[in-house]
C-alpha cells in the first residue's frame, strides 16, 4: 500500500517537473477564483471567458498557467480555496471573486500574506473604502459608483418622487442607499422604499402593488440575475411600465440576460459601466472580435475579465515580476478598453471609469438591444475612509 | 371605487394567486406522504422539470396550450423512471433514508438541468389570450395570474370531489387511515401507491409551467419552492388534501398581507407560524388521520 502510495507521489512529481519544464520562460502563476458551480455560475464563466480571451488576443495565453478554483458563493469555500492557491499552488496573484461576500472573507488573508488580488466583479463599497488593501485592486465597479449618478439624472429628467425597491442585503442596500442619496441631494423625493427578502421573494406583486399605491413619479430598483428576469416581468405585466417608467441599477437589464425579460424589458432605463453599444473604435472591435471567438455578445460581466486580463499584462509589461511589483503596478495601469477610459483611483484601488446610462430597445429582428442615453464620464468613489492615499 | 379598495383587492387576489401556486405544489407532495408515508424532497426538483420542459415544448411547438398538458406528462414519466429504480426500493427504509436519497436527487436534477438549459435563468410569454390586463370587481389585474387562480380553484374542486365521491378516493381514503387493512379489503394498495405518485407527479409538473411566465425558471427554483410548499404541508397537517389548502392560503395571505403591513418582518412571520403550529399543534391543524 505504502509502496503504492509512494510511486504515485512520484509519478506526481515527476509530471510536475516535466510541466514545470514544458512552460519554462517567465510563466505567471494566475489563480482564477470564480464560481463555477451555484446560483452565480453563469457569472463566473462570463468572467473565465473575458480573462482568458484578453491573453488569448494578445497571443500571450502560453506565458500564464491558469490554476481554476470554484468558489461557489460560499465565503469559506472562498476562503478554503484561496489557501490552496497561494499556500500550496504558490500563485503570484489571484483574479476572480463574483460574491461580495467572498470577497470580505478573503480581504485578510490575502493582506496579510502580501498577494494581490484582482477583483472582477464583488462591488461591495467597503472592499475600497473603510477595508482597502494595498493588494485588493477591483476593475469591475463598486456598487455606489454604478448608482451615484442615477440620482441627479432623475431629477433632471423631471422626476421628483421616486419609490425604490432592491433585495435586502448588502449590494441592495448599498445601491439603494447611494442612489438616494443623490437624489435627494438634487432635491428629490422618496416616496417609499421597500426591501425584498434576498432569494425567498419569487413573486413581487405584493410589493408592486404597494409602490403603485404610494403614487410616485417612477420607481427605481436594484435587482440582479433571476431576480431581475422576473422583477422586470412582474412589473410588466401589472401593466405599471406604461403608467410609472422603471429605472434600475444597470445589472437589472443585463445583457446577459435580457433575452430571458424579452419585450417587458423594453424602455427600461438603467445605469451600467459598461453596454456592448459603446460606440467606441475600442468596444466595437472588441464586440465583433468576442462575437467570433464566442458567438455571443459580452456582457459587463465578459468585459471585466477581460479588463482584468489587459490589467495584468500591461502590469507585467511595466516590469512587474512578483507579488509586491504586481501589487504595485497593477493600480498604475491606465488604458482605454471597451467601456472607455479607465485607470486605478490611488486613493482607494477602486477603478474610476465612465457610467452609462442606457435604455433597453428593440433590435428590429426580434430580439433586444441597448441604446446609450448618456455617458457620465470618469466617475470616481470617495475615499470612504479608505486610507491609501495617506 | 376609492384608491384603497383598488389596492387591498388587488392585493388580495395577490394572496390568493400565490396561495394557488403553494396549494398545486404542495398537494403532490402532501398527498405522496399521506399515502405512501415517502418523504420526497425531490419533488421540487420535479416542479423545477415541469418549468424548464414547459419552456423547451412552447418554444419548439410554438404553442403554451400544448407545454401545459405535456409537461405534466413528461414529469410523470421522470417520476415513474425515479420510482421504479428509486422510490419503490426505498419505499419501507425508512424516513431518513428516504430523505437523504430524495435529497441528493435534488442535487442531480440540478446539475441536469445545468447541463440541459444552462445557467442563466429562463422566462416565458404566457399565452397571446392571457397576457395584458382584465377588469375584476372594478381593478384592473394581470389576465395570467388569473388564470393561476382559476386552474387552482379547478384542480382543488376536482380533488376535492374526487376524494370525498368517487371510488377510487374512497380506496385512498381507506390507504390513508390504514393500508393494511385496506389491503385485506381486497384493495391493491401498491398499485394504488403507484397511481397517487404519478398523479402527484404530473401536480408537481403542472405547478413548475403554469409558474413560469410569472416567477421565470431558475435551476434553483426546486429547492427555492421546496421551504414554502414543506411549510404548508406541516402547518396543513401532513398527508391531508384539506390541510394543504387551508396551509396554502395560511401561508400564501401570511407573505402578501405580511409585505404590505410588516414588510420589515416579513420573511419570519411564516416561520414564526410555523414553530407556533409545532409547539401548539404538531400534527398540523387538519392532520389526515383523524
Amino acid at each position: 500500500m505504502q509502496s503504492i502510495h509512494g510511486k504515485v507521489l512520484a509519478a506526481v512529481a515527476a509530471v510536475t517537473i516535466v510541466g514545470g519544464v514544458g512552460a519554462a520562460g517567465a510563466q505567471t502563476k494566475v489563480g482564477v477564483l470564480l464560481p463555477y458551480s451555484g446560483v452565480f455560475a453563469a457569472l463566473g464563466q462570463e468572467i473565465d471567458d473575458g480573462f482568458v480571451f484578453a491573453l488569448e488576443e494578445a497571443g500571450r495565453l502560453d506565458e500564464f498557467t491558469l490554476i481554476r478554483e470554484d468558489t461557489e458563493v460560499r465565503p469559506p469555500e472562498g476562503l478554503a480555496k484561496a489557501r490552496k492557491l497561494v499556500l500550496q499552488d504558490e500563485v503570484d496573484l489571484i483574479m476572480g471573486i463574483v460574491s461580495s461576500g467572498v470577497l470580505a472573507a478573503l480581504r485578510d488573508f490575502v493582506t496579510d500574506s502580501e498577494v494581490p488580488l484582482l477583483v472582477a466583479n464583488a462591488g461591495e463599497d467597503s472592499s475600497t473604502g473603510e477595508n482597502c488593501s494595498p493588494y485588493v485592486i477591483r476593475v469591475s465597479f463598486s456598487n455606489s459608483q454604478v448608482n451615484r449618478p442615477m440620482g441627479q439624472w432623475l431629477y433632471d429628467q423631471g422626476y421628483r418622487r421616486v419609490y425604490t425597491l432592491a433585495p435586502d442585503y448588502a449590494a441592495g442596500q448599498q445601491m439603494i442607499a447611494t442612489f438616494r442619496a443623490g437624489f435627494e441631494a438634487a432635491g428629490g423625493e422618496i416616496a417609499g422604499s421597500e426591501f425584498t427578502p434576498f432569494g425567498r421573494t419569487q413573486d413581487y406583486g405584493p410589493y408592486i402593488t404597494n409602490a403603485r399605491a404610494a403614487e410616485p413619479d417612477a420607481v427605481f430598483v436594484f435587482y440582479a440575475g433571476s431576480e431581475a428576469i422576473a422583477f422586470v416581468r412582474q412589473y410588466d405585466s401589472f401593466g405599471m411600465k406604461e403608467d410609472i417608467p422603471l429605472f434600475g441599477s444597470g445589472f437589472l437589464t443585463s445583457p446577459l440576460y435580457v433575452d430571458a425579460q424579452g419585450e417587458a424589458a423594453i424602455g427600461v432605463v438603467a445605469s451600467l459601466h459598461y453596454v456592448p453599444t459603446i460606440d467606441t473604435p475600442e468596444n466595437n472591435a472588441f464586440v465583433e472580435a468576442f462575437r467570433a471567438r464566442f458567438d455571443r455578445t459580452p456582457s459587463e460581466y465578459a468585459v471585466q475579465g477581460y479588463d482584468a486580463g489587459q490589467v495584468l499584462m500591461r502590469a507585467l509589461d511595466a516590469g512587474a515580476d512578483d507579488r509586491a511589483s504586481l501589487a504595485r503596478e497593477m493600480p498604475r495601469v491606465s488604458y482605454t478598453g471597451p467601456r472607455g477610459p479607465l485607470e486605478i483611483d490611488p486613493l482607494t484601488n477602486n477603478i474610476i471609469q465612465n457610467i452609462y446610462v442606457y435604455d433597453t430597445v428593440s433590435d428590429g429582428a426580434g430580439g433586444l438591444t441597448q441604446e446609450v442615453l448618456d455617458v457620465i464620464e470618469r466617475v470616481q468613489d470617495e475615499p470612504m475612509g479608505c486610507t491609501l492615499g495617506q | 371605487m376609492s384608491g384603497s379598495a383598488v389596492f387591498w383587492i388587488t392585493q388580495l387576489l395577490n394572496a390568493l394567486q400565490y396561495s394557488m401556486l403553494l396549494f398545486l405544489l404542495s398537494i403532490g407532495l402532501t398527498v405522496i406522504f399521506g399515502l405512501l408515508h415517502f418523504v420526497n424532497l425531490a419533488h421540487g426538483a420535479l416542479y423545477a422539470m415541469g418549468a424548464y420542459i414547459g419552456i423547451s415544448l412552447a418554444l419548439r411547438t410554438g404553442s403554451y396550450w400544448v407545454a401545459l398538458v405535456l409537461a405534466p406528462v413528461a414529469v410523470t414519466l421522470i417520476g415513474v423512471v425515479l420510482y421504479l429504480l428509486l422510490i419503490r426500493r426505498l419505499r419501507h427504509a425508512g424516513p431518513l433514508s428516504q430523505v437523504l436519497v430524495t435529497f441528493g436527487l435534488i442535487f442531480v436534477f440540478l446539475d441536469v438541468i445545468r447541463i440541459l438549459w444552462g445557467d442563466i435563468a429562463l422566462g416565458m410569454d404566457p399565452p397571446a389570450a392571457l397576457r395584458g390586463m382584465t377588469s375584476i370587481f372594478g381593478v384592473r389585474y394581470p389576465t395570467y395570474r388569473l388564470f393561476i387562480i382559476g386552474m387552482g380553484i379547478l384542480i382543488m374542486v376536482v380533488l376535492l370531489v374526487t376524494l370525498a365521491r368517487s371510488q377510487i378516493g374512497a380506496m385512498i381514503r381507506a390507504g390513508v387511515e390504514n393500508d393494511q387493512m385496506a389491503a385485506c379489503l381486497g384493495i391493491n394498495v401498491e398499485r394504488l401507491f403507484f397511481a397517487v405518485f404519478c398523479l402527484g407527479c404530473a401536480l408537481a409538473g403542472l405547478a413548475g409551467v403554469v409558474a413560469v411566465p410569472v416567477l421565470s425558471a431558475t435551476p434553483g427554483m426546486g429547492t427555492d419552492i421546496l421551504i414554502p410548499a414543506l411549510i404548508v404541508v406541516v402547518i396543513g397537517g401532513l398527508g391531508s388534501l384539506h390541510g394543504a389548502i387551508l396551509g396554502s392560503f395560511i401561508v400564501g395571505f401570511m407573505a402578501t398581507i405580511g409585505a404590505v403591513l410588516l414588510p420589515g418582518i416579513n420573511s419570519v412571520l411564516i416561520f414564526a407560524a410555523l414553530a407556533a403550529i409545532l409547539v401548539f399543534r404538531p400534527q398540523g391543524l387538519i392532520p389526515a388521520r383523524g
